[in-house]
């Protein structure tokens, strides 16, 4: 990419669910902004716009992250996964435990939760430890309290965090 | 968010040209520089995305140090397993800090970087800031200042630094290298952030265009007593109203070296000297650690709304070091 007049259109490629996405965009548009209003994914919300809420959580290159505080621009060439790209599988069994457990109201965090459910299994399965991991050296557990910290960073305004955490835990527990 | 133009850097001399030049800054993971702009706290006519540079490296240097590369992301670090097992104290630090969203994304070179939450600083509705704006004042020495310094302030600004990494990379005596058109240089992190005085808008030593290569930790003989403390208004996702990292070198029982630094209480993060000396030939199991908290916190000075954290700061240094000890 080369260097642009200010606010000039940049011209860029995100791999957004498995499909290359051709991109016209000013820089100042966000990656969330990005997927919603040019590519018409409307799967990731926009709660707070300020990294504070996690509605907005998609996966980079495998890596949840607030789509939200990160520029289009920065990310050409990116894989960008949002909820549209889970497999039926994926999304039937995380749903499935979100609707047995009754894990939200209104559902406006829902979908961030859900990226959120499927970054932390992986990072489980990674190894990667939490803040309130006892030791950082050996396998860590998957208590409810490491559900709880893995899951701060998604807040619900509808406080629907005892049945999260209970969500959370069905899918660890077949996963 | 104001126009501004957007270049990736091709490589750290490219980066460093551009980042020189008037109304440029560079954007690493973005979460504190895009957050900001948004907010209309900083507008940068250009921004230098250093992002892909290849600065994200985590090695081990001779005589047992480590180099953590500037662009590696704060998730990283904290799990490499080098950093797991010989600098657990860095790795506590970082998980105690944001989620892991904001983890992910951000990275140690803009964590040491990033700015005060300081709510005037935060919102230009206030004219006064003298971070903003200098000369026009502090908004927080008289306004609500719970969150601010006990430590190092002036009548000219109150706000502390708000980063976990900071306090556990100055207990372990981290060199901070820079780099510029001028050449290489090392900056020790006690030395890289400044004090606030009569010009709190200028926050650290490095110069406009200089970047941050990488972080330098000595060998670390702090690995099995050290504890990392962070209190805040609620158990997760929030800043520090006052953090603690602790470090003890053990040698058959007796304490050899101590590092007490503290988040959350001053413009910088706030190491306790006088407090580490206390502690220096007791034994572990019976060191005057009350004495050593009392220590910490001499020469606090409150504001009209933050005098709790200086018995907030006492207590934390005085729990974790028996974390630590333990
Ligand atoms: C909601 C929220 C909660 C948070 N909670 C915490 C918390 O509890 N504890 C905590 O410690 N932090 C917290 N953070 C802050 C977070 O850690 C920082 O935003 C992050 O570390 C900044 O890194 P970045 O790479 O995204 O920096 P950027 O936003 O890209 O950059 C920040 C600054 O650093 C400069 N810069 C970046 N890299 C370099 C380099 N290599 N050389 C020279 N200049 C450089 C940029 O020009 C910019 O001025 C929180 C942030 C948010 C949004
Ligand atoms: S919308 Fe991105 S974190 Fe709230
Ligand atoms: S279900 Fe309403 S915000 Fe979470």
């Amino acid at each position: 990419m080369t260097e642009t007049a200010t606010s000039d259109a940049l011209a860029l490629v995100l791999k957004v669910n498995g499909a290359d996405r051709e991109l016209q965009i000013d820089p100042r548009v966000t990656l969330l902004d990005a997927l919603r209003d040019h590519l018409g994914l409307t799967g990731a919300k926009k709660g707070c716009d300020r990294g504070q809420c996690g509605a907005c959580t998609v996966l980079v290159n495998g890596r949840r992250v607030y789509s939200c505080l990160t520029l289009a621009a920065a990310h050409d060439g990116d894989r960008i996964a949002t909820i549209e790209s889970l497999s039926a599988q994926e999304l039937r069994s995380v749903q499935a435990a979100f609707v047995e457990h009754d894990a939200f109201q209104c559902g406006y965090c829902t979908s961030g939760q859900i990226m959120s459910t499927v970054a932390l299994l992986d990072e489980m399965s990674a190894g990667a430890a939490s803040a309130v991991t006892p030791r950082l050296t050996g396998p860590i557990e998957l208590t409810d309290d490491e559900i709880r910290e893995r899951m701060s960073g998604n807040v619900c305004r509808c406080g629907a965090y005892p049945n999260i955490v209970a969500a959370v835990r069905a899918v660890a527990g077949e996963s | 968010m104001l126009p501004f133009s957007y270049t990736r850097a091709a490589d750290g001399d490219a980066a460093i040209a551009a980042g020189a030049l008037p109304g440029a800054k560079f954007l690493a993971g973005g979460t504190n520089l895009v957050d900001l702009m948004k907010g209309g706290v900083e507008a940068p006519q250009a921004l230098i995305d250093i992002s892909r540079l290849p600065l994200a490296g985590i090695s081990a240097l001779q005589q047992g140090g480590v180099r953590i590369g500037a662009l590696a992301r704060n998730s990283d670090t904290a799990d490499h397993p080098v950093i797991r097992s010989r600098y657990p104290l860095l790795s506590r630090a970082l998980l105690s800090g944001a989620t892991p969203q904001l983890r992910n994304a951000a990275t140690v070179g803009g964590n040491i970087l990033q700015r005060t939450r300081c709510h005037y600083f935060y919102d230009p509705g206030f004219q006064m800031c003298n971070k903003r704006n200098p000369g026009s004042g502090c908004a927080a020495l008289e306004g609500h200042n719970r969150m601010h310094a006990l430590f190092g302030a002036s009548a000219h600004c109150v706000a502390t630094h708000p980063s976990d990494m900071c306090v556990a990379l100055s207990a372990l005596d981290a060199l901070v290298r820079l780099r510029s058109a001028a050449g290489e240089r090392a900056v020790a992190m006690l030395d890289f952030h400044r004090l606030p005085g009569d010009e709190p808008h200028i926050e650290t030593r490095l110069v406009p265009g200089e970047l941050i290569v990488s972080v330098d930790l000595p060998a670390s003989s702090f690995v099995k007593h050290c504890a990392y403390l962070k209190v805040r208004d609620r158990a997760s996702f929030a800043f520090a109203l006052v953090s603690v990292a602790i470090a003890l070198d053990v040698r058959e029982g007796l304490i050899h070296e101590a590092r007490i630094a503290m988040g959350g209480v001053a413009h910088k993060p706030w190491r306790a000297f006088g407090a580490e000396q206390l502690l220096v030939g007791a034994p572990v199991d019976a060191a005057p650690f009350a004495e050593a908290a009392g220590a910490a916190v001499e020469g606090a000075r409150a504001l009209k709304h933050n005098a709790f954290k200086i018995d907030l700061a006492r207590r934390a240094v005085l729990r974790a070091l028996r974390i630590a000890q333990s």
